[in-house]
C-alpha cells in the first residue's frame, strides 16, 4: 500500500531523499556517539562487564536458563489454563439463555477491564492468606493466576470472534441435517475456529510472555527481568549488559512467536481448503479492550 | 466498614494514574506519529529506523522497559530528566518508558488506518497531479484518521492499564498503593475490589465512549 503514495522518485525527488537520508542519519549519528560516550564515561562498556555473557558459561546456567525456563513455564501454564476457561466463557457469550450470557459477559468485561498486575497482587495476597502454598513456588502461582483471569477473558473474546467469524451456512447445515446446538458447536464449529484462531493465539501468548516480567518486578518470580540484579551484583555491575542480554532474548522470542502468527495468519488467509475465516493478529488487541464487541469492531473495519 | 481506608491516599493514587496516563498519551501519540511517518515516508533508511523501532520495542516487556529506565538509565548513567527529588524523577522515567513502548503501538494504528484507505484513492490523487503531501494532507490522512480512532482507543486504554507497571520503580500510583495496602491491612477481598472498580471506572467508559466515536465517525465503505 504505501509505495503507492508517492510515484517512482524522479531527479529532483531523489535529491531530496538523499538529502533527508543524510539529516536523517546524522541526527541518528548524534544520537548514537552520545550513548556510547555516556556509557564509556560511566565504564559500562569495559570488556569485563560484557565477558560473562561470552565467555563464561556459568552465568548462563546459574542466571540466565533457568531464568527462562521459569517465564517460558508461567507462560505456559498460564496459556494451557487459560484456554479452555476461555473457550468456556467463550461459547458462554454466545449462548440462547441471557443469564448465562449475562453472566458471562460480566465476568468477561470484568477481567478485561484490570491491569493484570492488580490480578497478580490480589493472588499472590490471597494465596498467601488463605492456602499453605510455600513462599518460594508462591510467585508462580500467583504470577500464573493473575494471567489465567486476565487472559481467559481476552481468550474468551477469541473464541467468540473465531466461532462469529465461521460463514454462517455451517451452522445452517449443521441445523438441516438435524445436529443440537451442543453438537452444531463441538462437532462443526468448534473444530473449525480453532484453525480460525490460531494466529491471534499466538499472538496473545507474546503478550503473556511480556507480561511474566510483571511477577519478576513486583512478586519477586524468579524469571528473566529478575535476573538482571543478581547478575549485576556479581559481575560487577554491569546493569547495561545484564538489560541488553534479557532484552535480547525477549525480542529473539516475542519476534519468533510474532513472524509464526502472521505466517499462520497468512496461510490462513490463502489456504483453499479452510472457509476462509481468520481472527488476525491484529484482532487481538481490540478483543482485549473493554467494552469492544466483535460485530461493532466489524463494523468499523 | 470503610475505616480502613484511613491514612491512605486513595484518590491521589488513582490521580498519579491518570496524570502518568495522559502525559504519556500526549507524549507516544506524538513519537508514534512521527514513527508512523517515517515507515510511510519515502526514505528507505527512515522505513528501516521505523520498522526496527517498532518489532524491538513491541516484543520488549513494558516492565523491562520501565525497570531499565530508572535502573539502567538513572542509577547508572545518572540520566534524571532535569528532575531533583526521586519522585518526580521516578515519575518522569515511568512517563519515558510509557511513551518509548507505547508510540510503537500507537504507530501500528496509523500505518493500519493509512492502509484502509483504499488504493484507487490514492491513485486517483496522483492521477490528478497531486503531490505526495498534498496526497497525504487532502486525501489520505483525513481519511485514515476517521478509521483510526477506534485502535487508537484501544491503545489508549491499554495504556491506562499498563500505568500500572510503573509501581515497579516506585511511583505511587494505584498498583502501588494497593500492594502497601494489602500488606498492612486484613480486608483483602474489599480492598481488591477498591481498586478493581477503580481501574473500571477509568477504563469501561472511556471503551464504551470512544467505540461509539468511532463508530460514529468510521467510512462506511
Amino acid at each position: 500500500m504505501t509505495n503507492v503514495l508517492y510515484d517512482v522518485p524522479g531527479p529532483r525527488a531523489k535529491r531530496r531523499n538523499l538529502l533527508y537520508t543524510v539529516v536523517f542519519l546524522a541526527a541518528l549519528g548524534v544520537l548514537i556517539w552520545w550513548v556510547v560516550l555516556s556509557l564509556a564515561d560511566k565504564g559500562q562498556l569495559e570488556w569485563s562487564k560484557w565477558a560473562p555473557f561470552f565467555t563464561d558459561s556459568r552465568t548462563w546456567s546459574t542466571y540466565l536458563l533457568p531464568a527462562l525456563e521459569n517465564t517460558l513455564l508461567g507462560a505456559a501454564l498460564a496459556m494451557v489454563i487459560a484456554l479452555p476457561l476461555g473457550a468456556l466463557f467463550g461459547i458462554a457469550r454466545l449462548s440462547d439463555h441471557w443469564w448465562v450470557l449475562g453472566a458471562a459477559g460480566t465476568v468477561v468485561e470484568f477481567f478485561r477491564a484490570i491491569p493484570v498486575l492488580i490480578l497478580m497482587l490480589f493472588a499472590n495476597a490471597a494465596y498467601s492468606q488463605f492456602t499453605d502454598i510455600s513462599p518460594s513456588s508462591r510467585p508462580l502461582y500467583a504470577v500464573v493466576t493473575g494471567l489465567v483471569l486476565y487472559n481467559a477473558s481476552v481468550l474468551a473474546e477469541v473464541v467468540r470472534a473465531g466461532i462469529l467469524a465461521l460463514p454462517a451456512g455451517q451452522t445452517d447445515a449443521a441445523k438441516a441435517i438435524g445436529m443440537r446446538k451442543g453438537q452444531t458447536m463441538t462437532y462443526v464449529l468448534l473444530p473449525q475456529s480453532v484453525t480460525a484462531m490460531l494466529p491471534a493465539l499466538v499472538s496473545q501468548l507474546v503478550v503473556i510472555v511480556k507480561d511474566t516480567a510483571l511477577g519478576g518486578a513486583m512478586l519477586g518470580f524468579s524469571e528473566l527481568l529478575a535476573s538482571v540484579r543478581p547478575m549485576s551484583a556479581n559481575y560487577g555491575a554491569n546493569t547495561i549488559a545484564g538489560f541488553t542480554v534479557v532484552a535480547v532474548i525477549f525480542v529473539a522470542l516475542n519476534f519468533a512467536l510474532t513472524t509464526f502468527a502472521g505466517w499462520l495468519e497468512g496461510r490462513l488467509r490463502r489456504g483453499k481448503k479452510s472457509t476462509g475465516a481468520v481472527v488476525g493478529v491484529d484482532a487481538v488487541e481490540e478483543l482485549a479492550t473493554p467494552g469492544e464487541h466483535v460485530g461493532q469492531a466489524e463494523e468499523t473495519k | 466498614m470503610f475505616d480502613f481506608l484511613e491514612g491512605y491516599d486513595l484518590l491521589g493514587a488513582f490521580w498519579v494514574t491518570v496524570q502518568l496516563t495522559v502525559y504519556s498519551a500526549i507524549g507516544s501519540l506524538i513519537w508514534g506519529t512521527l514513527l508512523a511517518a517515517m515507515r510511510v515516508s519515502p526514505v528507505p533508511l527512515m522505513r528501516g529506523f521505523g520498522t526496527a523501532y517498532v518489532n524491538i520495542v513491541r516484543n520488549i516487556p513494558l516492565t523491562v522497559i520501565i525497570v531499565f529506565t530508572s535502573l539502567g538509565l538513572f542509577q547508572t548513567l545518572n540520566v534524571s530528566l532535569g528532575a531533583d527529588d526521586f519522585t518526580t524523577i521516578n515519575f518522569r522515567l515511568a512517563v519515558l518508558g510509557l511513551i518509548a513502548y507505547t508510540a510503537a503501538f500507537v504507530c501500528e494504528a496509523l500505518r493500519s488506518g493509512i492502509n484502509t484507505v483504499p488504493v484507487g484513492q490514492v491513485e486517483a490523487a496522483r492521477a490528478i497531479g497531486l503531490s505526495f503531501p498534498q496526497v497525504l494532507r487532502l486525501i489520505v490522512l483525513p481519511q485514515a484518521f476517521r478509521s483510526v480512532v477506534g485502535p487508537l482507543a484501544n491503545v489508549l486504554i491499554a495504556l491506562t492499564k499498563n500505568t500500572t507497571v510503573a509501581a515497579a520503580i516506585g511511583v505511587a500510583e494505584a498498583a502501588l498503593l494497593m500492594r502497601e495496602m494489602i500488606e498492612n491491612e486484613a480486608q483483602l477481598i474489599l480492598i481488591s475490589a477498591i481498586f478493581a472498580v477503580g481501574f473500571i471506572c477509568l477504563t469501561l467508559p472511556t471503551g464504551l465512549f470512544l467505540g461509539w466515536v468511532a463508530k460514529k465517525v468510521a467510512v462506511k465503505r
